[in-house]
């Protein structure tokens, strides 16, 4: 199979569990309930409002016209209106997004960083104390909630020790404004990039200091998984002809461990990182409320206190789509790194 | 003579288990401490009414925010509450709600795993979509958006983690009848003309349930972290009822003021739980599975 046509196969496949995922959530948010409008206030509320109330947001329509409004709002980045103040979600999800894709991303980069260097640590030193102190560990970010690591990252360097601010993404007043052209300023929301752009370090050294406990504390959970994948990949690895064949050549063997056996090693962490993406978005909610972080996970969790259930389908939709399109990306990206997959 | 027939008889076999596991190495020592850790926190759970110094849920049973001290070994929290009776008795919801989304996951996902697979075509094709689709999803967050529609309650939480999880099970069992029904055993009975349901019950089932076990047991451990989750978002159920979570939720509103003893205890006691039945199911995986035992 060429890779054009791996990829076609791909998002085929990606469309009917795409279309069985807002089906799904559709239907939760209207059926589960019975009457989500009813359930939007927690006491009574005059008959006539709740007519106006559903008719605002089209939930008097037939459902079968509900789902096609829905579909088709959906086709042009429409995600509903919120139950609180009638404004489009999409708004407050776009807004959102880069906060929680920066906490992502510096995430991903420490839970790589620290699974696949203690994995190899691990696999190099094979059956010792330090191999079974590091597999507790794997263990141990398993069973370990992000939130509670979070606090316990905020007492100790927020509170006790004033190393780092204990919440917030920014100082308050503070914004990077992205890279400027004459008068317009071009800004990604993620502020270390932006800080950048922009070229203030000072803007760069705070926004990376309050991004650290949030990142450190999810990329430390999720790291777990890849210290057990690097640790198997690289004892594998270890054993193969090549390695004994460097080794025989005289190579030092430092060289031969991260020089020629994790970089064999590496390409299932690749595909991993594209399994994870999922999980470190939940985690992302957790984390995110943990630390005042303006992200989308922090938005989700504020509108669970209104009530607020369109805004609540849109950003579960929205996560929905994100991670599809993120395991598409992958997928393909490890078929072309790795062309024995498409067969 | 009747002595030794009583430590055969009785003795013996109750510590086999036990001596056999510990000469298993890792995995042996994975289960026997995780084990251990699930009984130990059960136990205490069970018997705290009678081991809980103070009324759990009374309010101002000591002074406010007290740090650890004699009498309140534990400290106290922002209501005067005794944080050593909370982490004796917290665990009951954390217990309940695992035990429930389990019943439910099993229930659900081995005969729709099983039945699925076994008739394979279309049926299989359609149930792979929908839980593939399940499964790729952000578990929490569907967990939350179904909980929230739901409302509070243990049963609605448990239901909450069931449908996240289920595809795990459908997934594992999936794949073992898969190999399992191509097994010369299997087509010898089919051969001798065994009807088709006494075949997925009586052949390919039992060799599933070691998997089963495997997976049932991590989700235990994956339960407990959802249910914290909700918990921690608001999600949990209410006040009354002394709840981990629910100490490690509100506790945050306290760190501020330097009391981490609110938080301490209780995230130590959902790591604790979700630690044991972690080895627990690891360690059982690893057993069940001699090739990853590395």
């Amino acid at each position: 199979m060429t890779l054009r046509s791996y990829v076609i196969v791909r998002v085929l496949l990606t469309i009917p569990m795409v279309m069985l995922l807002l089906t799904f959530v559709f239907l939760m948010i209207r059926v589960l309930p019975g009457d989500p409008a009813r359930l939007h206030f927690s006491q009574r509320v005059d008959p006539k409002a709740l007519v106006l109330f559903r008719h605002e947001l089209g939930l008097d329509k037939p459902l079968l016209t509900q789902y096609f409004d829905y579909l088709f709002g959906l086709l042009r980045g429409d995600f509903g209106k919120s139950m609180v103040d009638f404004t489009p979600i999409s708004r407050q999800i776009f807004s959102a997004f880069p906060a929680t894709l920066e906490l992502a991303l510096a995430s991903t980069i420490i839970m790589v960083v620290v699974g696949v260097l203690l994995g190899t640590i691990a696999a190099h030193s094979y059956n010792t104390a330090e191999d079974h102190s590091i597999r507790i560990f794997g263990i141990a970010t398993y069973a370990l909630p992000v939130f509670f690591l979070g606090e316990v990252l905020i007492i100790m360097f927020g509170i006790f020790l004033h190393w780092f601010p204990p919440g917030g993404r920014m100082y308050p007043g503070i914004m990077p404004t992205g890279l400027s052209i004459g008068e317009k300023h071009y800004a990604t929301g993620l502020y270390v990039l932006d800080s950048l752009l922009e070229g203030d370090l000072q803007k760069l050294y705070l926004s990376v200091r309050y991004l650290t406990l949030p990142s450190l504390a999810l990329g430390i959970v999720m790291s777990g998984i890849f210290v057990r994948l690097t640790r198997t990949n690289m004892l594998e690895t270890l054993q193969l002809d090549f390695v004994t064949a460097a080794k025989a050549r005289g190579l030092k063997e430092r060289t031969v461990i991260y020089g020629y056996a994790l970089r064999n090693a590496f390409l299932p962490v690749l595909t991993m990182m594209g399994l994870q993406f999922a999980g470190l978005l939940a985690g992302a909610v957790l984390t995110e409320t943990t630390f005042s972080w303006p992200g989308l996970g922090r938005y989700l969790v504020d509108r669970i206190g209104f009530r607020d259930y369109t805004a609540i389908q849109g950003v579960v939709v929205f996560f929905g789509l994100i991670v599809a399109a993120v395991s598409l990306v992958v997928d393909i990206l490890y078929a072309y790194l790795d062309p024995r997959i498409r067969f | 003579m009747s002595n030794d027939a009583t430590r055969k008889g009785i003795f013996i076999p109750f510590l086999r288990p036990i001596t056999s596991l510990a000469r298993r190495g890792l995995a042996g020592s994975a289960i026997l401490v995780g084990a251990m850790m699930v009984v130990a926190l059960a136990l205490m759970t069970m018997i705290s009414p009678w081991i809980s110094p103070h009324d759990p849920i009374g309010i101002n049973v000591g002074p406010i925010l007290s740090p650890p001290s004699t009498q309140f070994p534990l400290g106290t929290n922002h209501l005067g509450q005794d944080m050593l009776s909370r982490v004796y008795s917290g665990g009951a919801i954390m217990f309940q709600v695992a035990i429930l989304s389990v019943i439910i996951c099993l229930a659900v996902g081995v005969p729709i795993g099983l039945f699925a697979s076994y008739v394979g075509g279309y049926t299989d094709r359609l149930a792979s979509l929908v839980m593939d689709s399940i499964y790729a999803f952000p578990g929490l967050v569907l967990a939350i958006a179904i909980a929230a529609m739901l409302g509070p309650g243990v049963v609605n939480i448990a239901l909450s983690i069931a449908v996240v999880y289920v595809p795990s099970y459908f997934r594992i069992i999936r794949s073992q009848v898969l190999t399992i029904k191509e097994l010369p055993y299997v087509e010898a009975a089919h051969m001798m003309g065994a009807k088709r349901l006494s075949i997925l019950f009586s052949y390919i089932l039992p060799n599933v349930v070691p998997s089963i076990v495997t997976v049932a047991t991590l989700n235990f451990a994956d339960a407990i972290l959802t249910a914290a989750g909700l918990t921690f978002v608001g999600l949990g159920l209410p006040v009354s009822t002394p709840d981990w979570g629910w100490d490690l939720t509100y506790g945050r509103q306290l760190l501020t003021s330097g009391a981490w003893w609110v938080i301490a205890f209780p995230g130590l006691m959902i790591v604790l739980l979700a630690m044991g039945f972690t080895l627990l199911g690891e360690g059982l995986s690893e057993l069940f599975n001699p090739r990853l035992q590395k």
